[in-house]
């Protein structure tokens, strides 16, 4: 018995890192997946990867009608649409005197419209789907610990993740009648190219020496003592969307290896 | 990866009938008799777990036990007051000696009251810490040598799971005790994540809000007076629960073995909230 057999699921930024993963897991939990991201070439990629139940479609999640355009190709390829990830997202280490109104604009297109721009657009056929479904559909949209504790010299992004943590508990008032869950994951961080870039942007030029020592700072930032991996995302993902969290909704997912609980 | 879908059938190349993700692992429940606690030893054996039953309900935890085994899961009942530290000794060395170890620990026993500051005496109060807040530090403290020696050896670690509440989170008039109960238990949690983590044990807390079970029949009748019947306020907390329903056991026993499970490696220290949407509004 799959968890998430049956239902139909659409990822954004899902061409590479925890998006790619949570595709891989969903689809082989007996979802159908459609990848949704701007790099087409890694998106393919992935597509490819998993097989026969996947499909690509370009996305920029900043665009109303290309968020129009990927759920119609979600419901038309794959017959419906149950699960919402919103996945996509951009860090940058930049501190608030760093910071000009062109980038913190730019950090609101990508965080925050175009979570706002996924749940609207997928809104109406997951009504439809939730309807029909012995427990209902699934929106997981992708905070951070950022989300819930400040970061110093990342304050747009805190920003943008705060937002999203309690955009998504607005979400789950409004789409309780429908039979709609929102809820929240936030990773600590977690070993992909995001993550990589992230300790990059900390180490600053300086070369390798720099960045191990930006490594090793975040690895005793985790109590657990270790970075997160993908798969780590993607299995709360995976619960989060499936009917196993049948009775969570407007809930904060936090799998951050102990990082907020210090 | 596969490991999250458990019962999920396997390539059949490998011979395997189930993926389970509890598969060889031990796991000791205290309060397993009924309600949360039975449906947490009853799922995670159909996961592959071997269950410790621990409660102070002889007759209901054979029973519980019994028919795990009779469904082919492996299980084993044990006597235990959770005040009493003889007796958290005396149920985790039953559930080693059967089974070999402890990889998980669920502190899962609890037990609610309503009254206000002023009826309540400090006997009342002592009660509540006794079994709710004693209770999960016995069992920690007893159980930390055996998980700890299983999460050295262990691919991924050992795992403790304390069942707080959304009265943990938020107050609510009249169940004071409770709150400070469960309160505790869900900052004590944070703490023991810090403290075994060199160890590989994850220590998280799961807060449900109002689940079908015994104890939600006994709050339902100790407010039944101040709203009028039973009835009110069972519409009270339905109606609290923004999607609109009272939870049911397995809602939780899901959420405990997601915790309990190597697909939650990376969380420590962390809160799941399974309660309808209460705590979000």
């Amino acid at each position: 018995m799959n968890r998430v057999d049956g239902k139909v699921a659409i990822i954004s930024g899902a061409a590479r890192g925890l998006g790619a993963q949570t595709a891989k897991v969903l689809a082989a939990g007996g979802a159908k997946v459609v990848i949704a991201d701007i790099l087409d070439g890694p998106g393919q990629q992935t597509a490819a990867e998993i097989g026969a139940s996947a499909a690509f479609v370009h996305l920029d999640v900043t665009d109303e009608d290309s968020w129009k355009a990927a759920v119609k190709f979600t419901a038309e390829k794959f017959g419906g649409l149950h699960i919402l990830v919103n996945n996509a997202g951009i860090f940058r280490m930049q501190s608030t005197e760093e910071t000009s109104l062109a980038d913190w604009r730019q950090m609101i297109a990508v965080n925050l419209d175009g979570v706002f721009l996924g749940t609207k657009s997928a809104l109406p056929v997951m009504k439809e789907c939730a309807a029909k479904d012995p427990v209902g559909c699934s929106i997981v949209n992708l905070s951070s610990v950022a989300g819930l504790v400040g970061s110093p010299r990342a304050a747009p992004y805190c920003m943008s993740k705060g937002g999203v943590r309690i955009y998504t508990k607005a979400c789950a008032m409004e789409f309780a009648p429908y039979r709609i869950r929102v809820n929240s994951i936030h990773p600590g961080l977690i070993d992909t190219d995001m993550g990589r870039d992230v300790i990059a942007q900390m180490a600053g030029p300086g070369g390798s020496d720099k960045n191990n020592a930006a490594r090793d700072a975040m690895i005793s930032w985790h109590p657990i003592g270790r970075l997160g991996v993908a798969m780590d995302i993607a299995n709360g993902i995976a619960f989060l969307a499936s009917d196993d969290a049948a009775f969570m909704t407007g809930s904060e997912l936090v799998v951050d290896g102990g990082v907020t609980a210090q | 990866m596969a490991a999250f879908w458990r019962n999920k059938p396997n390539n059949q190349s490998t011979g395997e009938k189930h993926l389970n993700n509890m598969d060889g692992k031990i796991a000791f429940i205290s309060g397993g008799a009924r309600g949360l606690g039975a449906e947490t030893a009853r799922m995670m054996a159909a996961c592959g777990a071997s269950v410790v039953i621990g409660d102070i309900l002889d007759e209901a935890g054979k029973n519980t036990a019994a028919e795990i085994v009779s469904n082919g899961g492996k299980a084993l009942y044990t006597h235990l007051d959770v005040t009493q530290e003889d007796s958290w000794q005396a149920a985790v060395k039953a559930g080693v000696d059967k089974f070999g170890g402890l990889d998980v620990l669920v502190n899962n026993a609890g037990i609610f009251f309503m009254k206000s500051t002023e009826d309540m005496t400090l006997a009342d109060w002592r009660r509540m810490v006794s079994v709710n807040l004693d209770g999960v530090f016995l069992g920690t403290k007893t159980a930390l040598p055996h998980l700890k020696a299983r999460a050295a050896k262990a691919p991924v670690g050992s795992a403790i799971i304390n069942l707080s509440s959304i009265a943990g989170i938020i107050g609510i008039a009249n169940f004071t005790a409770y709150h400070m109960s469960k309160g505790g238990v869900r900052i004590y949690t944070k703490a023991c994540a810090m403290e075994f983590a060199p160890h590989r044990i994850r220590v998280n807390s799961i807060h449900p809000g109002l689940i079908e079970t015994d104890m939600a029949k006994q709050v339902v009748k100790e407010m039944s007076p101040t709203m009028g019947s039973d009835n009110a306020v069972r519409d009270m907390f339905v109606q609290s629960h923004p999607i609109g329903r009272i939870g049911e056991p397995k809602d939780i026993a899901n959420g405990v073995v997601f915790l309990a499970s190597d697909d939650s490696a990376f969380m420590t220290g962390s809160e799941l909230v399974v309660d309808g949407g209460w705590t979000a509004q």
